[in-house]
């Protein structure tokens, strides 16, 4: 948390060009046809953490306890983060259909990101933690 | 009386102080349901004889606030505007969301007609029926958003007075214009609501020419009868399930486009369209959305789309600014038109753009113009008052724009708009500068070039439209296809909001209509007869012109010559429109139309059309 109070989430874009799938030099990561998610196989990932370099974002994470990565697969197309805030009628988290905006934006870091949104939620009080 | 109209329309005659119901045919209103179709035909029923010599900044000019049948059913209130336009000389339907268009018809009005010029500053407060012209000695001069404040504030004490019975008064619904309508600034809006704003055409400089500030309304009664409730009903739960199941459209609105029109499309102005395409990341969709969106769905009366957002900078030099969204054009027009790539400057210029009562579009274009002439060496500081308009410097852009409002020095000059402003500019230093003035027939154009021919913007949607550089009023070929501008005018004229109606079927709004009038228009039916009528009215007011301008078809129904030039850089590079292609499809649209060679309304279509009156007015251009 880098702004006490103020916990952002931090997850994959999907970028349209997938600058991580084409930085990984053992081919472990693909793209879903069905979700086109990122697809990670766990069977050939070194755990180089070459796609964390190639992200915008830096968005995929090593594993806590595995040598491999992790990066969201969107659970199949049915997002379980999704279902639990509609279920809980947040109706914070939505799914989207992929249109012609471009989602590589999303991909930022999450200094970029915290900074962004907690400037927005706390004005000038934010700027003292980043 | 037919039904979907509540039945009068209220005249105001600002010179005599005095106002009056007028009613019209109902044959008139079958043929010209409202808004911007009627406007074409009272305009030209009253005015046609002596257009050519009326100053749109006269007292004589008739400016009218047209809301349409479907306005207040339809999910999205608007309201058209109306009048002789002081940029293209022609009429302009510039409509504006808002809840003035539903609160005009609760009232007991389809519309307003506003003529004359009142002696010093007045504004008119509209209760029901109870219609009173009033002093607006303290509010003439504020900028918008102090005009609205006190014009609620104004409008509810004199409201609880006169009904002290009703109960708390809620704000009630506005048109009003801020500095540069009273200035007489060609690129004047008139505002609604708040930061809303009906842009083409001019209309505050209008406003302003008849010492108009501001109009309020508020009415108590219901919407007028409808044939069928039931299936309106339904019709209008059909558009929000349609609009609810369009989730980028309610999140983003069209302020996505900032970005993706010109990474992804390439059709979006970079320093006055010398380029149109950027890939700066810092000028995306999500960097409006984290850092400056403090309400991301905000709406007007009955609308299920909210594409409207408030923006709000809370850190930094622009501290403090505060609009809607901005939305596409003006996120184009005052942000990578003028070199400007944070959502920071962009929110403070849509800011200082709203609070003085210009046109995003037009002050932009106009902006980028000097700009340009100034990068090129043709405008110097000394002709800039001192100001160096260099890509990027907001200062600079914020200063240019007050002159403009205010039309101070060399705003006096860019306030007359961009093609009047190139004309002196030409005369006076004698270059080609209109090379430089991206616009068509004195309105500058929409944010979405025709170059890459990835956008929805046609090859002859400027060159032919009737209102020239609107990007909402596009045309294409064939005149009664999908791309045509008849369309365009039945949503202007039945005034619905054209976002409210993407996905939906083809004959939707005209069952929509059906099901409000009792009445049996076919989709077909208004290409041939209603639409076609506005058409060749909007297009014979547009050429008789005058006074000061005169459009000559051959020469400028073509689109501004930077379009004809390659575009230097992105994925689209190389590519331009084509001068043969676009002057072949030009005299298509003629004959389409019903125009002779030289682009004027043939006598035969007109006679067919029932139109006789306009070719009279026509036959002196004929020769």
């Amino acid at each position: 948390m880098l702004v006490p109070g103020a916990d952002f989430p931090h997850l994959c874009a999907q970028c349209e060009d997938y600058p991580c799938v084409k930085a990984c030099p053992v081919k472990a990561l693909s793209v879903s046809k069905k979700t086109s998610a990122v697809l990670v196989n766990a069977e050939k990932c070194t755990g180089c953490g070459k796609c964390i370099e190639a992200c915008p974002g830096r968005i995929p994470h090593m594993h806590p306890a595995q040598n491999r990565i992790v990066i969201c697969d969107l659970c199949n197309g049915n997002p379980q983060c999704v279902k639990v805030c509609q279920e809980g009628e947040w109706n914070v988290l939505k799914t989207v259909t992929r249109r012609e905006h471009p989602y590589e934006l999303y991909a930022r870091t999450p200094e970029e990101q915290t900074r962004n949104l907690a400037t927005k939620l706390y004005g000038e009080k934010a700027e003292e933690f980043i | 009386m037919t039904l979907g109209y509540a039945g009068k329309f209220l005249e105001i005659d600002l010179s005599r102080d005095t106002h009056k119901d007028v009613r019209f045919k109902d044959e008139l209103l079958k043929d010209y349901i409202g808004g911007r179709a009627l406007a074409a035909k009272i305009l030209s029923d009253r005015l046609i004889s002596r257009w050519e010599k009326l100053d749109p900044l006269s007292p004589e000019n008739i400016l009218l606030f047209l809301p349409g049948p479907l306005t207040g059913f339809f999910p999205g209130g608007r309201i058209c505007v109306s009048g002789k336009s002081p940029q293209s000389n022609g009429v302009v339907g510039s409509t504006v969301g808002g809840e003035f268009g539903v609160e005009l018809r609760c009232a007991g009005y389809d519309g307003v007609i506003v003529t004359g010029q009142a002696e010093k500053p007045v504004y008119v407060l509209i209760k029901d029926s109870d219609v009173d012209i009033r002093d607006a000695g303290n509010i003439w001069g504020k900028d918008c958003k102090e005009t609205n404040t006190l014009l609620n504030r104004e409008c509810r004490r004199l409201l609880a007075q006169r009904y002290p019975r009703y109960g708390e008064w809620k704000e009630p619904a506005k048109v009003y214009i801020g500095p540069a309508g009273e200035n007489k600034a060609r690129t004047a809006v008139v505002t609604a609501k708040w930061t809303h704003a009906a842009g083409y055409g001019g209309y505050g400089a209008v406003m302003g020419s008849k010492k108009l500030k501001a109009i309020a309304v508020k009415g108590t009664g219901p919407l007028p009868e409808v044939a069928d409730l039931r299936k309106i009903r339904r019709m209008i739960n059909a558009v929000d399930r349609n609009a609810y199941d369009n989730p980028l459209w309610r999140r983003w609105g069209t302020g996505g486009g900032g970005y993706s029109f010109a990474a992804k499309t390439s059709s979006e102005p970079v320093r006055n369209w010398q380029e149109e395409w950027h890939d700066e990341k810092s000028y995306g969709v999500d960097q409006f959305e984290s850092r400056i969106w403090v309400k991301q769905a905000w709406s007007d009366f009955g609308c299920p789309t909210n594409c409207l957002k408030i923006a709000h900078v809370k850190t930094g030099k622009f501290k403090g600014a505060i609009t809607d969204n901005p939305d596409y054009e003006l996120q184009a027009y005052l942000g990578p038109n003028l070199g400007l790539f944070t959502p920071e400057e962009d929110v403070f210029m849509a800011s200082l753009i709203d609070d003085l009562g210009l046109c995003g579009i037009q002050t932009g274009n106009v902006m980028g113009f000097a700009a340009e002439l100034f990068q090129r060496g043709i405008l110097t500081k000394e002709d800039l008052d001192g100001i160096e308009p260099k890509w990027g410097d907001v200062d600079a852009f914020a200063s240019l724009a007050r002159k403009i409002a205010f039309r101070e020095g060399v705003g006096d000059l860019l306030a007359e708009g961009t093609y009047r402003a190139a004309l002196k500019i030409a005369e006076t230093k004698g270059k080609d500068v209109l090379q430089y003035a991206i616009q068509s027939k004195g309105i500058g154009i929409g944010a979405h070039g025709i170059r890459s021919g990835r956008d929805f913007s046609t090859e002859i949607g400027y060159a032919c439209s009737v209102q020239c550089g609107d990007h909402t009023s596009m045309t294409d070929l064939p005149i009664d296809g999908p791309g045509s501008e008849v369309w365009e005018v039945f949503n202007d004229s039945a005034v619905v909001c054209n976002f409210n109606g993407f996905g939906l079927p083809r004959n939707f709004k005209f069952d929509f209509y059906n099901a409000v009038t009792g009445l049996e228009l076919a989709r077909e039916e208004w290409a041939r007869g209603g639409g076609l009528k506005t058409l060749q009215i909007q297009r014979a007011l547009l050429l008789l012109g005058g006074p000061d301008l005169k459009w000559n078809p051959r020469v400028h129904d073509d689109n501004p010559s930077r379009f004809y030039e390659p575009l230097p850089s992105g994925p689209c590079k190389g590519k331009a429109a084509d001068h043969a292609a676009v002057k072949k499809s030009v005299r298509k649209y003629y004959e389409e139309a019903g125009w002779d060679e030289n682009g004027v309304p043939n006598p035969e279509t007109l006679n067919r059309l029932e139109l006789g009156n306009v070719d009279a007015a026509l036959r002196k251009l004929r020769k």
